[in-house]
């Protein structure tokens, strides 16, 4: 695997705890450059797929290339050109900013000469300067996800792995978080990042849906809403949790979902427009207008792993 | 292999344990406590026996005798009885060890150049005092018999027993030394046995995997600070040892210092390989503790003498590397053996730290299950 444009890639991998798939034969292609987005379900293989990319879980089968090296036979060649945040926070709560900062800086051996450099920017684009003798413990929830990054990217990794990054993270810290990716993305970085939040994955070059451990769509998400097959509408009743009980029997429905008052309905065909407004005045709900929409990847997300179930 | 990784890691560990003063604290403290407990609890020798004299004879050979017992530091007379059937209650009551009864006809006997008899009663519920007792017992008879004899006539045969490397025959001499190699057989074991673990549960270890650090750098460079605290806690027990429990220190520093850090790096690999095997603190703990305490104490040759083991016991206490450092620590504390008289023990103590290190490199692995 020598191609310079590949920047992770997989060929069959699967992955099994038992006799369940967490990851079912899958293939992925990524470029460098891009910033991927894989979102699922709890449980879907996220974590998984996010090891066996990182090099600390070795696959059953199949095979995968991350920066051009094998993660099951040149392991720590991966290792290091690959920066990896874990799910849980993963760096000493007992060490401050700069001692963990520094520890990583060791670890991965960065030259002594460089150092006073990177560490001053990266805590300067996390905002922890002035934290920086603050036990990592004793940070907030969005100020450790700033220091998990700092210490991913002190050896300027080609390949930035982030699990589930902004899980638990105020909006704003989230929103600045997002600001220093799409940075590192403008310097080159590749970023691949799992996340449960869909207007993050709207952010994404590219977002691939995972189910089961298989992918379920990939494509940008624009892209995405266009192919998505079925017509969608947003309809507005007096009664939308009674609206959901009823339109749920009706066959042809692909998905309801509800938005604040709300409903959004994917339809297999524009015709079915007619049953809905007819069962819904027969169970005596009174209907208060309806529009087509665009839908959204959650909308998309929602009908694509119901179909899968 | 690269040292500033080591040297990253070890770091690391060192500001971990300082930020946590009670472990250190209980790390310092452990070999004073079990020092002390151990020391004071465990004693060979027995002193001031309780007991009961029922002399019937009333001669002057038999009061000689019973003051004979007396004298001695090993037997405290608490009372005097009349008659063979008080002696009873003494023993039901425990408030007396020993019994001896000095029969009517005794000073007759001797007089008479009879062998004269002497009842000794003595309560074997604790049956390793009451087989030290009748060693002082025959003692004080057998002086007491040698003293009427020169009397009668010269002996033909003297005996002049000396003996060698405990000269006062304290047992604290030799039990102290011994007892340090089992206290570090533990200590060592435990330092290290939460210290892998540990980066599991608090999910540390996912992030520290995922960088290119190397297993030996990462074992080595744990190593190195309970190194440390295990060559301080090995000093303060032989300081102890010297200055507290009196025991003579009659070898060379630098020899012990040298063989306790050998020592030291097997124990610490013990603990070390447990903690990676285990991936639980607790777990590994009290593994930990299970796997060097009964070893070291039972069959390290420290409370039970090796050659009356049974053969399967005695095979195993090979494997126990508590073992070579009780000789050693004995050896070099009593009588000051050089190091090329300890090649044997100095030789297998390297070889069970390299293995077991080995196995702690090999069980490691930089991936999750």
């Amino acid at each position: 695997m020598n191609n310079e444009a590949v920047a992770i890639r997989t060929e069959n991998l699967l992955k099994s705890f038992g006799d369940y798939r967490a990851i079912d034969n899958l293939d992925l292609d990524i470029k460098r450059g891009e910033i991927y987005g894989l979102v699922g379900p709890d449980g879907s293989g996220k974590t998984t797929l996010m090891r066996l990319l990182t090099a600390i879980m070795e696959p059953d089968s199949g095979q995968a290339w991350v920066a051009g090296h094998s993660v099951v036979t040149e392991s720590e060649r991966v290792k290091e050109k690959i920066g990896y945040m874990s799910q849980r926070f993963g760096l000493y709560e007992d060490l401050t900013v700069i001692e963990n900062i520094i520890f990583y800086a060791d670890l991965y051996d960065v030259p002594r000469k460089e150092r006073p450099e990177r560490i001053e920017r990266l805590l300067g684009f996390s905002n922890l300067t002035p934290f920086k003798a603050r036990l990592a413990g004793k940070l907030s929830g969005g100020m450790k996800q700033k220091l998990g990054l700092a210490c991913a990217l002190i050896h300027t990794p080609e390949i930035l792995f982030l699990d589930e990054p902004t899980n638990g993270v105020d909006p704003v810290s989230r929103r600045d978080f997002w600001k220093i990716l799409y940075d590192l993305l403008k310097e080159g970085i590749t970023i691949f990042v799992s996340t449960a939040y869909l207007d993050e994955a709207e952010r994404c070059t590219r977002v691939g849906l995972i189910h089961k451990g298989k992918l379920l769509a990939e494509d940008d998400p624009a892209a995405m809403k266009k192919s998505f097959g079925y017509p969608m509408i947003a309809l507005w009743a007096d009664d939308p949790r009674r609206a959901i009980e009823v339109l749920k029997m009706v066959p042809g429905i692909k998905n309801i979902s509800i938005y604040g008052d709300r409903l959004h309905i994917a339809l297999e065909s524009p015709e079915l427009m007619e049953t809905i407004v007819f069962e819904l005045q027969a169970a005596g709900i009174v209907m208060k207008s309806y529009r087509n929409i665009i839908p959204t990847l959650e909308d998309i997300f929602i009908t694509k792993v119901a179909g899968d179930e | 292999m690269k040292f500033p990784r080591i040297r990253a890691i070890a770091k690391k560990e060192l500001i971990q344990i300082r930020r946590d003063p009670l472990s250190l604290a209980m790390a310092f403290l452990m070999p004073v406590m079990l020092l002390f407990i151990f020391g004071y609890a465990i004693t060979l020798d027995v002193n001031n026996l309780k007991t009961v004299v029922c002399d019937l004879d009333k001669s002057m050979l038999s009061r000689e005798l019973a003051a004979q017992f007396g004298k001695s530091d090993y037997f405290t007379i608490i009372d005097r009885v009349h008659s063979y059937g008080e002696i009873d209650g003494y023993l039901d009551r425990g408030e007396a060890l020993v019994a001896i009864s000095i029969p009517r006809d005794f000073s007759e006997n001797i007089k008479r150049g009879r062998p004269a008899e002497l009842q000794v009663i003595v309560d074997g519920s604790d049956s390793n005092t009451a087989t030290i007792a009748l060693g002082y017992i025959s003692a004080v008879t057998g002086l007491f018999s040698e003293k009427i004899a020169v009397r009668q006539s010269p002996p033909l045969i003297e005996t002049r027993v000396r003996v060698w490397f405990n000269e006062e025959l304290e047992s604290r001499n030799y039990i102290i030394p011994g007892l340090i190699a089992v206290i570090m057989s533990v200590i060592a074991a435990l330092l290290t046995s939460l210290t892998v673990a540990r980066e599991w549960e608090r999910g540390t270890m996912e992030q520290l995997i995922s960088t290119p650090v190397k297993t030996q750098e990462f074992i080595l460079g744990k190593l190195m600070p309970y190194f440390l605290i295990g060559f301080i806690d090995m000093l303060i027990s032989v300081l102890l040892a010297v200055f507290l429990f009196d025991v003579p220190m009659k070898g060379s520093l630098f020899l012990l210092a040298g063989l306790s850090s050998l020592f030291l790096f097997g124990g610490l690999s013990l603990g070390m390989l447990i903690s990676i095997v285990a991936k639980s603190q607790l777990v590994a703990s009290q593994i930990a503790m299970v796997a060097t305490f009964l070893p070291a104490f039972l069959l390290s040759g420290f409370m039970y003498a090796i050659p009356n083991m049974p053969k399967p016991l005695q095979v195993i206490t090979y494997a126990i590397p508590a073992r070579y450092f009780v000789s050693i620590l004995k050896d070099i504390f009593l009588k000051g053996n050089a190091l090329h008289m300890l090649l044997f023990e100095t030789s297998l103590l390297g070889l069970f730290a390299l293995v077991v290190f080995a196995i702690a490199n090999k069980k490691f692995k930089k991936r999750i299950e």
